[in-house]
Parts: structure tokens; sequence; C-alpha cells
């Protein structure tokens, strides 16, 4: 990519160059997963825990917000928008009651970093959900936590019941002066409510089903009232940089896209797991450190952000992964979740089951997305089963494109990507399926387990 | 009681007529707990997704009978209440079993084994998709991604994390459900009722003594990266880092086929012996 260089950011890695992870990672909110009891108030504490949040009571909310600003800290849930100025958005001195609410509905097929983080370091967040709520002046904050986590829903809280008992949550937070409730509250299943309008009604109550905007909730969000959305790992990461400086955070990554963050490998790699780099790390730097792909394969397509990101080849292994590196490549860095399949994989079984759950998932609300997901469903499983003719490929580009862009929310685009990226790069796979009337992939090879009777003998 | 939809007659006639209440006592101890919720949120209706999880940890399901209370507790219709509960598919609208097995058969994890292990589950317990087997204690379904793609091919019960599973640990989880064996998660806490996993879900808080804490702080992968940023050479390249590893082949962080559920057999990872870090811990 011709990007590296342009931003410059000093930590930023060098394509290609560096592949020592002890330079290349950089372990923050996942600094002490490792400890025993890294979920505790006790634990977090040893790691400087809370202390941000000192620094920022001693400032005034205002040059709180204009600092985390400054900080060009961008949201980690897959639009990127700057978390600061989302916060600056929240009218002042409007009499409304002002909320805060933390997307936590973790669904996007792929994405799997903020799970983890609660799991294992809940306080980090809690930390930031007291800074964001003293920085919009809010006495009422909520975790809305996908209701399919039971593990974590404990760890929550346990986690806030900790705050409360230690004087970060409740009334005079610190002697600051700030009240503050923090619900924990858990959703029923469906992915639609990672969409930050229809979390907001279904934190109402109702049926969740994206809202048009404008108003945007910074306006009219939760109960009409002024409403900051933020995803987990973006305010998780607002201790760590009031704690160590701004200036510290922008030495990572690029001017344009600084800081640290989660990034997520699965699939057919050596070693699938949680791996927290500066901005601008490329995929192959995190395969070459962690022992690329399975042994005897190689990358076939992949997902910069989960599978509402146009797809990837091994083309692209070194796109740097910040928000300008991957758009300018002709995706989106979303979530940053590096789902990776090896040849085995087939394209269409893979697109077609990403376009089920889609279908799936389509709140109803929209009649382009609603409908159009639906049909995408009915030419795939025909394709995939042999039963296609040539014509239905140039109709599935035909209805994606009838999605894409013409629905409330991002569902309908999401839905659209797989079908676009996978036509673009694979569209040979697609003809193979219609002219040998069926899959010539087996899908046995594709398991985890595929390759363990080599592995013993090797 | 494998669960087909129960009442399929299309009713054409009269309405149905008001369901009943609870019996007293049900219903005293549950409004106790819906005012505790309610009493959270700045507006009531706002409670209506922790009342449902809560009607259904009395008895299982969203019965015609939960719907009315939310609707009287929170001031809505009873129409109201159902459009609600029927769009979220953590509600089950029929009598179900007391553990959920859900596959997850979302693309990741369905190429990794998701669908073989749903096969071989659907034919092992002869059931299909939503279906519970006749003993009453285990409904199969498939599920979408539930972020755990890094431990593919991920099962969950009753919301818990079972990672890296193969159809062969499915089969034994499944069968020691039934058997009634104790069966730990890989992440989470040892196993309660699937009417219990309601009260949590709830907004009340799991009370028993070291659930917080079970299974430790990250699964494996989970620190795979900080492992390497601290110069802690995580494995050999040659060894596949999922699946049952090879039980010549040196143990490796990442590697575990953390199976806990069937700790006492020695072929799981849940031998002492095993490399699993703190998600070994379990209890401390």
């Amino acid at each position: 990519m011709t990007l590296s260089t342009e931003y410059g950011g000093t930590a930023r890695p060098e394509s290609g160059g560096e592949t020592s992870p002890e330079k290349l990672l950089v372990p923050v909110l996942s600094a002490f997963w490792d400890e025993a009891e890294s979920w505790t108030l006790d634990t977090y504490r040893r790691h400087d825990g809370y202390e941000g949040l000192r620094k920022a009571l001693a400032m005034s909310p205002d040059d709180l917000i204009a600092y985390v600003k400054d900080s060009g800290l961008r949201g980690r849930g897959g639009a990127g928008f700057p978390t600061g100025m989302k916060w600056q958005f929240i009218p002042q001195g409007d009499g409304k009651p002002h909320y805060l609410v933390v997307n936590a509905d973790e669904s996007e097929p792929g994405t799997c970093k903020d799970i983890p983080l609660m799991f294992a370091n809940p306080h980090s967040l809690i930390e930031g959900i007291v800074i964001a709520c003293y920085a919009i002046r809010s006495n009422h904050a909520f975790i809305y936590l996908r209701g399919e986590v039971v593990p974590v829903l404990r760890r929550l809280h346990e986690a806030v019941r900790e705050a409360y008992e230690a004087g970060f949550l409740g009334k005079d937070i610190l002697g600051s002066g700030l009240d503050l409730e923090l619900i924990v509250h858990a959703g029923a299943g469906a992915y639609i409510c990672g969409e930050e309008t229809a979390l907001l009604d279904s934190l109402e109550g109702r049926r969740g089903q994206p809202r048009l905007r404008p108003p945007f909730p910074a306006v009219a969000g939760l109960y009409a009232c002024p409403t900051v959305v933020n995803n987990v790992e973006s305010i998780a990461s607002v201790p760590a940089i009031l704690h160590r400086g701004k200036d510290w955070f922008k030495s990572m990554g690029s001017e344009k896209s600084p800081g640290f963050t989660l990034y997520s490998l699965s699939g057919h790699v050596t070693n699938p797991g949680q791996y927290e780099a500066p901005l601008g790390i490329t995929l192959r730097q995190l395969l070459d450190m962690s022992g690329g792909m399975r042994t005897g394969h190689r990358l076939k397509f992949w997902t910069p952000g989960g599978s509402s990101t146009p797809m990837f080849t091994d083309e692209h292994l070194d796109v740097p992964l910040d928000y300008e590196g991957v758009g300018a490549a002709g995706s989106m860095l979303g979530t940053k979740a590096l789902q990776c399949f090896d040849e085995t994989t087939c394209v269409v079984r893979a697109v077609t089951r990403w376009t089920e759950f889609y279908a799936h998932e389509s709140c109803g609300k929209c009649t382009p997305c609603r409908e159009g997901t639906y049909w995408l469903v009915q030419l795939l499983r025909d394709i995939e089963a042999g039963k296609g003719v040539m014509s239905d490929l140039d109709k599935l580009n035909d209805i994606a494109d009838n999605i894409n862009g013409k629905s409330f929310c991002a569902l309908g685009d999401g839905a659209a990507s797989p079908i676009f990226s996978s036509l673009k790069y694979f569209r040979e796979e697609y003809e193979q399926h219609i002219t040998g009337k069926g899959c010539p992939f087996d899908p046995a090879r594709s398991t985890a387990w595929a390759d363990k009777h080599l592995e013993v003998t090797a | 009681m494998t669960a087909k939809p129960a009442d399929q007659e299309v009713s054409l006639g009269m309405p149905q007529l008001p369901a009943p209440d609870y019996p007293a006592d049900v219903r005293a101890r549950l409004e106790a707990d819906a005012r505790e919720i309610i009493a959270r949120y700045p507006d009531s209706r706002s409670a209506l997704l922790p009342l449902l999880h809560l009607v259904q940890s009395e008895e299982g399901y969203v019965t015609r009978t939960g719907v009315r209370f939310c609707a009287e507790l929170l001031d809505l219709t009873t129409a109201e209440v159902t459009a609600v509960s029927t769009f979220y598919s953590m509600y089950r609208r029929v009598p179900s079993g007391d553990y959920q097995v859900g596959v997850c058969t979302n693309t990741l994890c369905a190429v990794m084994g998701g669908d073989a292990i749903f096969d071989e589950l659907k034919q092992h317990l002869g059931v299909g998709n939503s279906e519970t087997t006749e003993d009453g204690k285990v409904t199969l379904e498939h599920i979408e991604c539930n972020a755990a793609c890094d431990f593919a091919p991920v099962v969950m019960v009753n919301w818990e994390f079972f990672d890296n599973q193969t159809p062969e640990s499915a089969k034994r989880l499944v069968d020691d459900l039934r058997a009634g064996r104790p069966v730990e998660p890989t992440r989470g806490a040892p196993l309660c009722t699937y009417k219990e996993t309601a009260r949590m879900l709830a907004g009340f808080p799991d009370e028993r003594p070291g659930a917080v804490g079970a299974s430790g702080g990250a699964g494996p992968a989970s620190l795979i990266g900080l492992r390497l940023a601290k110069g802690e050479s995580p494995m050999p390249r040659v060894v596949s880092p999922r699946g049952e590893a090879p039980h010549d082949a040196p143990p490796q962080a990442g590697s575990e086929h953390l199976s806990s559920h069937d700790a006492p057999q020695e072929t799981s990872a849940s031998d002492p012996d095993h490399p699993a870090g703190p998600a070994a811990e379990e209890g401390e």
C-alpha cells in the first residue's frame, strides 16, 4: 500500500519488515488478562485502574471532551466515527437528561473482541463509562449486552457491584459531585440491536427496529433525550488515554487512525485469538508472527472487519489495517474481525451462509432488505446445490445493488457486501457451481480436525 | 415431548379468553422481582425485555400468562408485549428442555466444523432443529455467531461457552447432560438450568459461590497475542492449534481442546497436566 508512509506515526508497523511480536503488539486493554483474577477490581487497580478517572475529574467536562477529541480516538464498533466528536454533539444546558448507552451487542459475524474484553477486564469499560458520563453530563448509563453471553453478564454484574461499593459509581463519585447510575441490560437475541437506533428502541422495551435519522441520537436518542451510543472497546480505551496521555496514544498508528486496537484472528490460522496492536498492522504481519495459516494450506479469502465488510484475498495481505488503509483498498476496517479461510473453503457456501444470516436477522422494516435478502438466499441456495443458471449471477448483483444504500440502516449494506465482493474476486467459482451442477468442495477438508491424522505423524 | 409448535389449530371463531393469572404465591414473588427491575429504569417500559426473561425463568418459556403479567405490570396491552416477545429469538414460544444446546452454524463456525457437529447431534439425539429430546433434557438449536470465532467451532449450552468442539466432544456433552453428570463450560460457570439462566438475564446476579470466577480470566485464544507480546513462545508451527491435539505432541498454549465437561476422562484437556493457564484454574 502506498498509504503507509503518508501518515507517518512513529510506531506504525512498516509493511513486510518487522515481524517481532514484542515490537509489533501493544497489549493495553489485554495487558493483564493472563492474571489469575483479571476481572476483579483489585487486579484492575493494581494495573493503574481508575487513575484515568481521577485525571478526568480534575478537568472540566468541556476540556475532557476536547482532550478525547484531540487524542484522535475513533469508534471501534465499525464505523470509525471520532469518539470525542460524538460526545461534543450532546447539547449542553438543554435541561434534559443525557444518557450514555454502551453498545455491547457484539454480533457481527466474525467479531469477537468485546466479549473477551468484558469477560477478562470489565472494569476498563466501567471506568470509561464514568469518564464519558462526566464529560457529557449524564447521570444514567446503560450497558446493552447481548443476552447470549451469560459468562460476561455475570462478570459485568459483579464488576458493577464492586464499582458501586468502591464509590466509582453512585452518588458524588470520588467527591466530584458526579452522580451516576449504571444498569447492565441483557438483550434477547437480535443482531439488528447492534445498530444504534434499533438498540435504543430495544432498550425502550420495543422491537429492535432502526429509526430514520435525523434526528440523531445525540439530539433525540433514548427517551427522545440526548444520547451517546459508543462501542465497548471505544469506551474501554478512554481510561488509558487519560492515564497515559493523548500523546502516547497518538504515538501509535497513523495521524488519522491513531492508537491501539484489538485484532481478532480466526478461521484456518495456526493461532486464532486476540492480538492488540497499533492501528495499521497488516494481516501479513499478524500471520507471520503467529504461525501463519494452518500447515499445508494457503489463504484464500478473508474479511477485514466482519462479514459486512467486503472480503479480501491474498492480494491484500499488505493492506494497513486502519480506517484509511482498508477503505482505500475497497473495504472497511469494521470490527477488525479477521476471518481467514483457506483454499479448502467454498466461497459460495460461505456467502450463502452469511446471506442466510442477514435474511434471518433483517428486522423487516425496510422492503429492500427484507425482500432482497430473502431472494438472495433463494438464488444462492440454488447455485450452491447446482441448480443455478448463469443469469443468476447478474441477478445476485442486481438484487444486492437494490438493497445497498436503500434501507434505513447498514444491515442491508452489510448483506450486499459479501455478494459484491465475492462476485468480484471469485466469479469463476460461482460459474463452476453452475456448469458443474454442484459444489466442487468437500466440506470435511475445511474442518478444524480435517488434518488431524496428518499431524500425528508429522 | 419432541416439541412441535403446540397449538397449531387455526382459530376462526371466538377470540381466546384472557390467560389465567399465576397462582397467588407465584404472582406475589414475581411481582416483587418485577418491581425491583422496573425501579432501575427511568421509563418502566424499558423493563419489558428483562421481565420477559423473568417470566421465562418461571415457566421455561413465554406463556400467555407471562405475557399478561408483563402487560399488567407495565400498563401495556398483551398485543404490545407479544409483538416484542416474538421479535427476539431468545424468548421461547413452546416448552423446551432444561438445556438448550446451540451449535453455531454461522459461516466461520460452520466451515470449521459446526455443520458437522450439528448434523451429528441431530442424528445422535434423534431430533431436528429447535426440537427437544424425549426426556425433556436437551433442546437442540443452531445459533448465529456468538462472538467466539477464535474458539471455533463453538457450542453454547444455556448460553455458556463450550469452545473448540468436535462431533465427539459434543456428543459426550449431550450424553452427560442427559445423564445428569456435572458439566462445566470452557468459559463460564458450572451449568444451571435454562430457567435459572433466564433469571440472570432478567438482571439478578448469579449468587452461587465461585460462579463469577469460574473458568478463569480469559480463554487461551484470548491470551495468544498477549503471550507473544511478552516474548513467550506460544508453540511450534507444525502442530495444529485446535481440535484435539495429538497426545504425543507437546502441549501448547492455545492448542487445548478445552472440553471441561468431560473432565473425568483422561483424554480431555481438563487433564491437570494440560497447560491452559488461567482458564484451567477453576475455582481459584
